[in-house]
C-alpha cells in the first residue's frame, strides 16, 4: 500500500467525458492492497469502462462481500453507493437492492472464495435468476487476505508458494456460470486492458448476469513458478478465443472488418458488442459447443478468455417476476405499506 | 525504438529542467531541500560551487531556472528558486571555513584579469585555490563591474555585494582599483602567462534623432546609472522619459522615482509581448506607478532655447500574426512633454583598448572572434568571459563563462589542448528509505507560489538604497521548498525486473507511463496514454519486457516525482534515484589529491 495519496493535478488537456467528468472523477479511495496487485488493475479497467460509458457515478450501486477481491469497490466510483456485505452473502443483497431499484447500474466484485467456497450456493442462485448485475470474480487462486491457502479454483496439481501441491479438483466459474444457465459469461485477465474495458462495459450495459471471471494474479502468494494464476503463466497460456469490440448507441459501427468474420450482437439499450474471433469455428451463441471447447482447452492448459457465452434474450429477475417498470424506490412509503388493514384485505383474499 | 541510453548524463540532467536551464548548472533542488532542512549553510555552498554568487544572485538573478521548471506546466507557477536563493544566503552562518584553501605555494603562473566584474572574478575564484596568482586590472575604484553600479543598490545593497566579491578577493587576488587597461600590447609585454578580458558591455547605444546633442538632460542608461551609483548625479527632473523596455530601463525608471521624478514613462516601440525586460521587473516597475508606453516610436528631441521640452514619437500600429510582426504602420504622431530623457536602448562591449594589429580577430560589429567551448581568442594565450565575449547577457552566463575560461587557462598554461576537457558525470543514488519511505519530500503540494514581500511605497523613495524586497520569512520558505518536485531524483527502471502488472501506470498521478509493443516512434508515441505535448521533453523508452517483449515508455513532460510508481511497484524495477551531476570545474583537472585538495574541493 502507498502513504501519500495520488495527488490530484489539473493538467491541461486532460479529457472529459459526455456528462463533464475526468477520468480521476471515477476514481476512490486509496487502495491498500499489496503492490502490483491485479485486482488494482482491474479496478483501473473499472473506472476507466465507467468514465468511457459516462455513467453518472450516483446512479451506480457497487456490492462485495468479503476478501482482498470484496475490498476495491472502496477504490473506484467514490461517488456511487455501496454495500460491502457479509461473507459471500453478496448476491442476496445485490438482489433486495435491484428489486428495490430496478434502474441502478448494477456492478459486484467478489472473488474465488467468496464466490467459489462460502457463497458458491449464492453465486449458483443469482446467476440462474438472471438479476441484471455485472458480477466480476476476481481470480487468483489462493486466500490472499489468510496467507495465501489454495482456493476452490487453483488448478490441480499447481503449487503453493511454499511448494506443496494441490490435490483438489477446481471450480471453473466460467463453465460453471454457462452451465447454470448464464446469459453472459466472460473471462478477462488483469494485465490486458484492452480486451477488459470491453467486457466491462458489455457486461454493465447488459441486461442480466452479467459473470466475468478476471485472472488477477497474487504478487504476494501466487506469482511463483508452478502457479497457474501467475502473470508469467497467464501471459504464456494465454488464449483469446474471442476479441470483443464495445460499440455505444450513438457510434457507427466501422465498415471494414480486418481478420476473420465478426458478429455483432445488439444489445437492449441499443449499444452493440462486435465481436471478433480468434479461431473461426468458435460461436459464443451455440451452448453445448462452447462446454465443448472450454473442456478441451482447459485439459491443455490453456486460458481461454474473452466474451465466451452470450444470450440477449433470456429474461432477466424483473422480467420473470413481472414487476413493474417503476422502480419501487420511486414509490411513497405508504404505497408500499399500506398498514395492517391493507394486509388484513390481502390475507382474507387468499383464505 | 532502441533503449534510451540513461547513461549519457544529459538524459537525466534534462529532467532536472531547473538545472538543464541554469548556465552553471546550479543544482536546485538539492540547495531547495538543504533549505527545507534548515541547512541554510549547506545550501549555499551548494550554490556557490556552481554560481559563486549566490547572495548577488538571489536578488538580481536573470532566472532562466524559473521559466524551466516544471510546476509552469502542470498549469501552476513555478518555484520561486531565486527568493530561495536569497533565504540560503540571508540565513547561512559564516562560511569562511569551507571556502577553498589558497596553496601558499604558488605555482608560478601569472594571470592577468581585466576588470574586476562578475566573469573576471569567477575565473580568479576558479584559479587562485590552483596556485595561480591572478592580478585584476579595475578602471574604476572599487570592484564588482555592471553588478555595483548598473544595478541601483535599492535591488542589491552594497553589503551583499561586498562581502561575496571579498570572498575572491581575499584569497589573495592582487587587484589595481583605478587602472583602466589602455593598451593590450602594453599588457601583453609585462609577460603575463595568461590574459582574460572581462570588461562587459560597457557602452550604451546611442539614438542620434534631432535635438539629441542640443541638450544636457539626455542621459545614457548605463552610464547615468553609473553616475548615481558612485554619487555624481543626486537629481533629476519632474518629468522623465525612458526610451527602451529592457531590464535597464526598469532600472532607470525606477532609479529616476527615487531622484525626485514624479511622473516617469517608459516608452516602448511595440507592444507587450515583445518586451525585453524580466516580466517581474516590469510588475515591480509598475508597482511604484511608472507608465509604460506602448507602440511609441522616437521620432525627435524637442529642444527651446538649449531646454529640452519633450519628444515626438510616431504613433505605431502593428499587424501580429502568431507572435510575429507582419506589418507596420504609422498612425500618427504624439509628443510628450518631459525634463530629462534616458536612452535604455541597448548595450554593447567596445575595445577601443585593443590594437588591431596584435593577431586578436574581430569581426565587422568589432565583436572579438572567440571560441564557443574554450573562451580563447585568435591568440593563443588571451581569453574573453562574460558580456565582452558574446555581447550583453547576464550575470550567471558571465559566471559560467568563467568557470570555462578558467578551465581553458588551466589547460594552456600547461601546455595542453584546449578542447581536451572532462565529460560531464553522473552518479545515481537510491533514496529509498524503508517500504513506503523516502530521503525526499515526494509527497505533491498544491500551494500556490508566495509573493516576495516589499517595502511600502510610501517608505521606499526617502533612501535610494533601502532594498526594496524584504526576503522570504520562516513560512514564506517553509512552504515554498515543498513545492519543488524534486526533479532530481529520478524515475530509474530496470527492465529485467517489470513483470507489467500495470500498478505504474495506475497509479501516476499524470498518466506519464505507458506500455506498448515495441515500434517506431511516431507509433509509439500515437499510442501513449497522455498526449505528448512537449517534443524536446525526454521520452523514455526501455528494452523489451521479459514477459511479453513490450516496452516501457515514459513521457518525462508531467511527471511530478511524486514516487508513487516505484511504491507501487512489487518488483522494485522502478526506483527513486537521485541524480548527482558533474560538471567540471578547473580544480577537476589537477590530479593532486593531497589532503589539502581534497578539503579545497
Amino acid at each position: 500500500m502507498t502513504y501519500i495519496k495520488k495527488p490530484r493535478i489539473d493538467l491541461p488537456g486532460r479529457g472529459r467525458n459526455e456528462i463533464g467528468l475526468t477520468m480521476r472523477d471515477y476514481e476512490g479511495g486509496l487502495s491498500t492492497l499489496c503492490a502490483g496487485c491485479g485486482h488494482d488493475s482491474i479496478t483501473a479497467a473499472i473506472v476507466q469502462a465507467f468514465f468511457e460509458l459516462s455513467t453518472p457515478p450516483e446512479s451506480v450501486i457497487k456490492l462485495s462481500g468479503i476478501g482482498c477481491s470484496s475490498k476495491t469497490p472502496a477504490y473506484f466510483v467514490s461517488g456511487a453507493h455501496g454495500f460491502n456485505s457479509v461473507h459471500g452473502r453478496m448476491p442476496s443483497v445485490a438482489t433486495g437492492a435491484m428489486a428495490a431499484n430496478r434502474d441502478l447500474v448494477c456492478i459486484a466484485v467478489s472473488g474465488d472464495g467468496d464466490s467459489l467456497s462460502i457463497g458458491f450456493g449464492q453465486f449458483g442462485h443469482v446467476v440462474r435468476r438472471n438479476l441484471n448485475m455485472l458480477y466480476i470474480i476476481e481470480n487468483n487462486g489462493v486466500y490472499g487476505l489468510t496467507k495465501g491457502q489454495f482456493s476452490a479454483s487453483a488448478d490441480p496439481g499447481s503449487k503453493a508458494k511454499k511448494g506443496e501441491v494441490n490435490v483438489m479438483q477446481s471450480i471453473d466459474p466460467v463453465s460453471t456460470a454457462i452451465a447454470l444457465g448464464g446469459s453472459f459469461v466472460a473471462r478477462g485477465f488483469s494485465g490486458d486492458r484492452a480486451q477488459l474495458v470491453p467486457l466491462i462495459k458489455a457486461g454493465i450495459r447488459h441486461r442480466g448476469c452479467a459473470v466475468l471471471d478476471v485472472i488477477s494474479p497474487c504478487v504476494t502468494f501466487n506469482d511463483h513458478e508452478g502457479s497457474t494464476k501467475s502473470y508469467a503463466y497467464t501471459r504464456e497460456n494465454y488464449h483469446p478465443a474471442v476479441y470483443t469490440d464495445f460499440v455505444p448507441p450513438a457510434e457507427q459501427i466501422e465498415a471494414e472488418q480486418k481478420d476473420g468474420e465478426a458478429t455483432t450482437v445488439t444489445m437492449h439499450d441499443g449499444s452493440r458488442i462486435k465481436l471478433r474471433k480468434a479461431d473461426n469455428a468458435y460461436d459464443p451463441s451455440d451452448r453445448s459447443a462452447v462446454m465443448h471447447y472450454l473442456e478441451d482447452r482447459r485439459t491443455k492448459g490453456e486460458v481461454v478468455t474473452g466474451l465466451l457465452y452470450i444470450d440477449e434474450d433470456l429474461p432477466e429477475m424483473h422480467a420473470i417476476a413481472q414487476t413493474e417498470a417503476e422502480p419501487l424506490s420511486g414509490r411513497a412509503f405508504s404505497d408500499l405499506s399500506p398498514g395492517a388493514a391493507a394486509l388484513a384485505k390481502l390475507q382474507k383474499g387468499m383464505r | 525504438m532502441k533503449r534510451t541510453d540513461t547513461s549519457n548524463p544529459d538524459y537525466f540532467h534534462q529532467v532536472v529542467d531547473c538545472q538543464w536551464g541554469c548556465p552553471a548548472h546550479t543544482d536546485v533542488p538539492e540547495y531547495i531541500r538543504l533549505i527545507a532542512q534548515g541547512r541554510f549553510t549547506d545550501a549555499y555552498m551548494v550554490n556557490r560551487e556552481s554560481n559563486v554568487f549566490p547572495g548577488i544572485l538571489g536578488r538580481v538573478c536573470d532566472r532562466p531556472c524559473e521559466p524551466a521548471c516544471r510546476r509552469g506546466r502542470i498549469g501552476q507557477k513555478p518555484v520561486a528558486i531565486c527568493r530561495l536563493k536569497r533565504v540560503a544566503a540571508d540565513y547561512r552562518e559564516d562560511v569562511s571555513d569551507r571556502l577553498p584553501v589558497i596553496p601558499r605555494q604558488k605555482n608560478g603562473k601569472k594571470i592577468a584579469l581585466v576588470g574586476a566584474g562578475c566573469a573576471s572574478l569567477a575565473v580568479a575564484n576558479d584559479l587562485m585555490p590552483l596556485g595561480y596568482e591572478c592580478t585584476i586590472f579595475e578602471a574604476q575604484s572599487v570592484p564588482g563591474g555592471l553588478m555595483r553600479y548598473n544595478i541601483p543598490a535599492f535591488r542589491l545593497p552594497v553589503a551583499v555585494l561586498d562581502e561575496e566579491i571579498n570572498m575572491i578577493l581575499d584569497m589573495g587576488v592582487e587587484i589595481h582599483y583605478d587602472h583602466p587597461i589602455t593598451s593590450m600590447k602594453a599588457l601583453l609585454d609585462e609577460g603575463y602567462d595568461a590574459v582574460f578580458v572581462g570588461t562587459g558591455a560597457p557602452r550604451g547605444k546611442e539614438l542620434n534623432l534631432p535635438g539629441r546633442y542640443d541638450t544636457e538632460n539626455i542621459h545614457i542608461g548605463i552610464d547615468w546609472l553609473e553616475s548615481v551609483a558612485f554619487g555624481h548625479i543626486e537629481k533629476i527632473g519632474e518629468k522623465v522619459l525612458i526610451i527602451g523596455v529592457g531590464n535597464t530601463a526598469m532600472d532607470c525608471c525606477r532609479t529616476s522615482l527615487r531622484l525626485g521624478a514624479k511622473d516617469v514613462k517608459v516608452m516602448a516601440r511595440k507592444p507587450r509581448e515583445f518586451f525585453k525586460a524580466s516580466d517581474w521587473e516590469l510588475e515591480d516597475a509598475e508597482e511604484e506607478k511608472v507608465e509604460i508606453v506602448i507602440n511609441r516610436s522616437p521620432k525627435e528631441f524637442v529642444v527651446e532655447d538649449g531646454k529640452l521640452k519633450g519628444m515626438t514619437f510616431e504613433v505605431m500600429e502593428y499587424d501580429i500574426d502568431n507572435g510575429r510582426i507582419t506589418d507596420t504602420r504609422i498612425t500618427g504622431e504624439e509628443f510628450i512633454p518631459c525634463d530629462d530623457v534616458v536612452l535604455a536602448i541597448g548595450q554593447e562591449n567596445a575595445f577601443p583598448w585593443i590594437e588591431r594589429d596584435l593577431g586578436i580577430e574581430f569581426n565587422k560589429w568589432e565583436e572579438p572572434a572567440v571560441d564557443e567551448t574554450t573562451f580563447e581568442s585568435s591568440l593563443k594565450g588571451v581569453f574573453f568571459g562574460g558580456d565582452s565575449a558574446f555581447g550583453p547577457k547576464n550575470i550567471i552566463w558571465a559566471v559560467e563563462h568563467g568557470h570555462q575560461a578558467a578551465i581553458s587557462i588551466h589547460l594552456y598554461c600547461n601546455g595542453l589542448d584546449l578542447n581536451d576537457r572532462l565529460p560531464d558525470t553522473l552518479n545515481l543514488g537510491s533514496r529509498k528509505m524503508g517500504m513506503h519511505e523516502w530521503s525526499y519530500s515526494n509527497d505533491f503540494d498544491p500551494a500556490a507560489r508566495r509573493i516576495m514581500n516589499h517595502v511600502p511605497l510610501g517608505e521606499r523613495f526617502k533612501e535610494i538604497t533601502r532594498e526594496v524586497e524584504l526576503g522570504f520569512d520562516a513560512e514564506q520558505t517553509a512552504t515554498e521548498v515543498e513545492r519543488c518536485l524534486n526533479c532530481d531524483i529520478q524515475t530509474v527502471f530496470f527492465d529485467n525486473l517489470c513483470i507489467e502488472c500495470d500498478a505504474c501506470l495506475d497509479i501516476c498521478p499524470t498518466d506519464c507511463l505507458t506500455i506498448v509493443p515495441n515500434g517506431e516512434e511516431v507509433d509509439i508515441v500515437a499510442s501513449l496514454k497522455a498526449p505528448r505535448l512537449e517534443k524536446d521533453q525526454p521520452l523514455f523508452v526501455s528494452d523489451g519486457l521479459k514477459q511479453t517483449g513490450r516496452v516501457m515508455v515514459k513521457d518525462e513532460n508531467f511527471c511530478v516525482h511524486c514516487g508513487l510508481c516505484a511504491e507501487r511497484c512489487p518488483t522494485a524495477a522502478w526506483d527513486m534515484q537521485k541524480s548527482i551531476l558533474g560538471f567540471p570545474k578547473a580544480k577537476n583537472y589537477v590530479e593532486d589529491d593531497s589532503c589539502q585538495q581534497r578539503k579545497a574541493g
